[in-house]
């Protein structure tokens, strides 16, 4: 049992599934309020990671990682070393790959909210922001919670992109998944074993919670 | 400590009587299940209830929508207490957050996730803590409520809901409140137990209030002023007494309950009596279900070709002899006799002969066919038996000249 790789997988499940939350709701609500028309688009783009071979999109982020994208230069300028192969690349890459997971549950949930609801809360003096802080937010708790658990969970198995983007190197980017991969490789399979079976209680146990949750969405709900 | 903070303007109302008035002059197209309509109307409204009454579809739940900003306005104006909150012309559209309307939706729209104090709390944002919690208290007070405070919307019940909405609308002093038919789900006591508290509430508070509804009965009981929208445009305006006693447009008359419309023609007039003769023609009579949208029990058949001329002394309006009208009797202005009447002032005694008798709970309404124009007359329990009527039997159907109104075709 590969204690290190375990660790640093949930560290960087953990990481990933935050900063998804912060940067996923604008881009859930966006996508739930929003009338532009071309909205299908970026639809369709959040939603690429889902059919995407995990490769093709490891491929694409180092490219744009490397040092000879502007990403990558702007990066090497202020850290002094390249994002490809470190932990923060495989963050980027992560985020990437997880996005669907949770920007999908969020905006379902936003735009299960009662518009009357919406209408009512302007009509008592609230701004559209406030509106959904006091309002949307609230009423989509488990929405929230099932976009932030799934995208830990995702990010807890993925393989593909992070072999693409950090590559094998142990305590840096070597995840659990990769440590499984290895042992196998080495013919090691009680380990490889122990290794997977944690994974799977662990990703059971995550989805376990986000259905429970979804079972009664709102004990006090107004469809209900 | 000395707290500040009147974070909103006080109400100007009780400076300038005046100044309270609604002003709403509204183009816009819109869409129900039945196609798209033009929404086209110009009104004021005073301070007092204001009455919206119009069939399902005619367009006022998309007028309130309008003047809350909700929904966009194609061209126009609104306008409370000299204010342009809407102006196509100045290019003005002020954010319905910001415009100080108080709106009640018809289905309520409470906070699922907040306690009816914390509901009725919502819109005092902008106040202190201490200054908020009196407030909604007092209103809370006010419609009875208080003891439902700690209570989430699904724990409480559908009256006190709409009174917890009420609540809410009212505690942040709006400048005019829109109402869409935020009674039509209680019961009678409950219902007249709302309207007073609204009223009293009014006295105090003297603004606009616009009021949807589809029943005739609250028109009676709260409007100083009712406008009838029909299909986006207002097509009757007054008091309600003027308006839905003397209905001129049918859609009034079946609303305000002329179980009995039929078309008919003049065909003699009598100046020196001030009184008509019309003549029923064969028509198609339009089901109260057809108007309203809503179903009722029972509605009337369809009257059939007349086999014999049927002729009503009506009251005389300004007409020619062969000019089409229609006349809308009330089933309850109507009375039935089990031998031909003599020595009554009633100017049309009509033979003919039961067709059915239905009970609507402590009324029967008998379908009585008169040479082939059906009436609904309705009669009591204790009438039914005491004339022995069953249907087949022979009776005489007696209508005053004045339960005969003219209305516009």
């Amino acid at each position: 049992m590969n204690w290190q790789a375990f660790w640093l997988t949930v560290r960087l499940a953990a990481i990933v599934s935050t900063i998804l939350l912060a940067i996923g709701i604008p881009i859930a609500s966006w996508l739930s309020y929003s009338r532009w028309r071309w909205k299908f688009l970026v639809e369709a783009a959040v939603a690429l990671p889902i059919v995407l071979p995990p490769t093709v999109l490891g491929f694409y982020v180092l490219v744009a990682l490397g040092s000879r994208s502007p990403i990558g230069r702007w990066w090497e300028s202020v850290t002094g070393h390249s994002l490809a192969f470190t932990f923060e690349g495989l963050v980027i890459g992560s985020l990437l790959y997880s996005l669907p997971f949770a920007v999908q549950p969020f905006a379902a949930s936003f735009g299960a909210v009662d518009r009357t609801l919406l209408q009512a809360s302007a009509s008592l003096g609230n701004s559209p922001l406030q509106t959904f802080r006091r309002i949307v937010l609230p009423l989509s708790k488990a929405g929230l919670v099932t976009g932030f658990a799934l995208s830990f969970a995702h990010t807890l198995g993925e393989f593909g992109v992070v072999l693409m983007v950090g590559g094998n190197i142990p305590g840096v980017t070597r995840t659990i998944s990769i440590d499984i991969f290895d042992q196998v490789e080495a013919a090691n399979y009680s380990s490889a074993n122990h290794t997977a079976l944690l994974l799977l209680i662990i990703s059971f146990v995550v989805l376990s919670i986000v259905y429970g949750l979804n079972r009664r969405p709102w004990a006090v709900g107004p469809w209900r | 400590m000395k707290i500040v903070i009147p974070a909103r303007p006080a109400p100007q109302a009780s400076l300038e009587p005046l100044s309270s008035e609604l002003e709403v002059r509204i183009r816009k197209r819109y869409h129900n299940p039945e196609g798209s309509f033009n929404l086209n109307v110009h009104f004021r409204a005073l301070a007092g209830f204001t009455i919206l009454f119009g069939p399902s579809g005619a367009g006022k739940t998309t007028l309130l929508d309008c003047i809350a900003g909700l929904t966009p306005v194609d061209e126009g104006r609104i306008a409370v207490g000299g204010e342009d909150l809407y102006d196509s012309e100045k290019n003005k559209d002020v954010a319905a957050w910001k415009r100080r309307i108080g709106y009640v939706h018809q289905d309520v729209a409470l906070f699922p996730h907040l306690t009816a104090e914390e509901n009725v709390a919502y819109g005092l944002r902008t106040l202190r803590a201490a200054e908020r919690r009196s407030r909604s208290r007092a209103m809370l007070a006010l419609f009875s409520i208080a003891h439902l405070r700690d209570r989430r919307p699904a724990q409480i019940s559908g009256g006190e809901c709409q009174r917890v909405a009420l609540a809410r609308a009212l505690v942040t002093r709006p400048r005019a409140l829109l109402l869409d038919e935020p009674l039509a789900a209680l019961d009678r006591p409950t219902k007249s137990h709302l309207i007073a508290d609204l009223r009293m509430w009014n006295q105090q508070h003297r603004i606009p209030i616009l009021f949807v509804t589809h029943s005739g009965e609250e028109v009676f009981a709260l409007g100083n002023e009712v406008i009838v929208v029909e299909s986006g445009r207002i097509v009757a305006q007054g008091q309600p007494h003027e308006v839905m006693r003397a209905p001129t447009i049918e859609t009034v008359a079946h609303l305000s309950g002329f179980e009995n419309i039929f078309d008919a023609k003049v065909v003699a007039l009598s100046k020196a009596r001030g009184t008509m003769t019309c003549h029923l023609m064969p028509c198609q009579q339009i089901t109260r279900e057809s108007i309203t949208g809503e179903s009722t029990t029972a509605a009337p058949d369809p009257c059939r070709l007349p086999t014999a001329a049927v002729e009503l002394e009506t009251p005389l309006v300004r007409a020619n002899i062969g000019l089409h009208l229609r006349v809308g009797i009330r089933a309850g202005d109507l009375l039935l006799a089990t031998v031909a009447p003599q020595g009554l002032s009633a100017r049309n005694i009509l033979p003919g002969t039961i067709r059915q008798l239905v009970q609507r709970d402590v009324m029967i309404a008998a379908m009585v066919d008169c040479g082939g124009a059906q009436f609904e007359v309705h009669i009591t329990l204790a009438a039914r038996d005491a004339l022995q009527l069953v249907p087949g039997k022979a009776v005489w159907v007696v209508v005053k000249t004045h339960s005969c109104h003219l209305l516009a075709m």
